[in-house]
């Protein structure tokens, strides 16, 4: 079966790739690219492990094709960081502890990340609803919503 | 998990879609939102020659009401119809609809046309589109032709759609004055398909009895559910509890799911009749409201 050429910009970056059709998202960034900060949780679309940013909205990257995203923008959660400077969102997790194994972290910060950029001052209901696609087995979400809360003070 | 290999074109028209279609035939996929498709090609439960993605025709995403009717692009994302100023104050029931399906991720893929081209029963559009009496437009290489949702739905994964054909659009007739409609869904947690899920939409007369009524249950048999006889039962009638009880239970006895970890046959009947009974009041409520 053919291969497709695609396009795409990954953090700021334009990068390429041969791809096979069936080649998922998740693998083009994990295999190809070896941006390994993205996880794979369930593989069956539920847990959000595989969380990026595909033109800045937050997706779930393994049921989406790699050729589904030619010219497209994706950001992952090595893109957070500038110059040596932690994304409000990952200072708030740091601070909150909304982690504890770290699994589904990069996935629950991108869409906290995109949550933020939409509404820069959720109601905890809004944090809770815009995360419900993410799945924690560790923290029970607490700790998740005050990280999430502490960035949209400091962005505000 | 690794989908079996296949072709992959991104339609760059409709035309070219439809083209691309008859030439595959039933090989061939629309791929649009992919959040059906995607998981069962990764499941290997399905397996297509081609996949043809129109997820990218602009002009297959609208949310506009025209000539008496909502019009939904079929390849509107669930995300846009959800944050739709004209279908929250004009048609809640689909607000309500597409606010639980699966979580906000999915949605922003997820397309109301590929959710009802499907043809899964437990998918959470059918049964609004149902009890709104809607219609959708398929699109082939002989031109347009509209479908009832009542005669769309024709199996498991099975619709009237011919293997040359596009869903472009969902019709749903504008309500008229005192008519309000409710979905409401039983799930375990976010994400899950529901163990009852019913839509109603009613239309109360001027003097206060039920004009039309439309009442559809999800997840419910091999195909969305159209609990007709107790919409019919309910026309003409003043929409009082023992009114609205009967009705509800006549629609739970249309109810013929599956055993599942969701529930017994008996707790996800029981719970098509109690979810019957909560969307009545919450449609009259809407209704009276107008």
């Amino acid at each position: 079966m053919a291969k497709h050429s695609i396009s795409v910009t990954v953090n700021g970056v334009v990068r390429t790739a041969e791809v096979e059709s069936r080649l998922l998202l998740v693998h083009l960034l994990r295999e190809v690219f070896r941006l390994t900060g993205t996880h794979i949780g369930c593989d069956t679309s539920h847990c959000g492990a595989c969380t990026v940013l595909l033109d800045g909205e937050p997706v779930k990257s393994c049921t989406v094709l790699a050729a589904q995203v030619d010219g497209s923008q994706i950001a992952t959660i090595e893109g957070l960081e500038q110059g040596g400077k932690l994304h409000p969102v990952q200072q708030g997790f740091t601070e909150k502890h909304g982690l504890q194994c770290g699994y589904c972290t990069p996935g629950m910060i991108m869409t906290s990340v995109a949550l933020l950029e939409r509404n820069r001052n959720p109601s905890e209901q809004e944090i809770r609803e815009a995360i419900s696609g993410n799945l924690c087995r560790c923290t029970g979400y607490v700790n998740i919503v005050k990280a999430v809360q502490h960035a949209a003070a400091a962005m505000a | 998990m690794i989908p079996a290999a296949f072709d992959y074109q991104r339609a760059a028209s409709l035309d070219e879609a439809i083209a691309l279609l008859s030439r595959f035939g039933s090989d061939a996929k629309i791929l649009a939102g992919g959040m059906s498709l995607l998981p069962m090609l990764k499941l290997r439960l399905a397996a297509f020659s081609c996949l043809i993605d129109i997820s990218r025709l602009r002009s297959l995403e609208y949310v506009k009401e025209e000539d008496g009717m909502l019009k939904i692009g079929g390849a509107t994302r669930e995300a846009l119809l959800e944050r739709s100023e004209l279908v929250r104050t004009r048609y809640p029931i689909l607000l309500d609809t597409a606010r639980v399906i699966a979580d906000p991720l999915v949605r922003n893929r997820a397309t109301v046309g590929g959710n009802l081209a499907h043809a899964d029963p437990a998918n959470d559009h059918p049964a609004t589109m149902l009890a709104l009496g809607a219609s959708v437009v398929a699109r082939g290489p002989n031109g347009d032709r509209s479908i009832a949702i009542r005669e769309f739905f024709k199996g498991v994964f099975s619709s009237a759609l011919a293997a040359d054909e596009v869903l472009t659009e969902i019709r749903i007739p504008a309500p008229p004055p005192k008519s309000g409609g409710a979905y409401l869904k039983l799930e375990r947690k976010v994400g899950d398909f529901a163990a009852a899920a019913v839509a109603v939409q009613i239309t109360l007369g001027s003097d206060g009895r039920i004009a039309r009524a439309g009442i559809g249950l999800t997840n419910a048999g091999v195909t969305p559910v159209d609990a007709a006889e107790a919409a019919q039962f309910l026309i003409g009638r003043t929409p009082d509890a023992r009114t609205l009880a009967e009705a509800a239970s006549m629609a739970a006895t249309k109810s013929d799911p599956s055993a599942d970890r969701r529930g017994s046959v008996e707790y996800k009947r029981a719970m098509a009749r109690v979810l019957t009974s909560r969307a009545l009041e919450r449609a009259l409520q809407r209704a009276q409201a107008h």
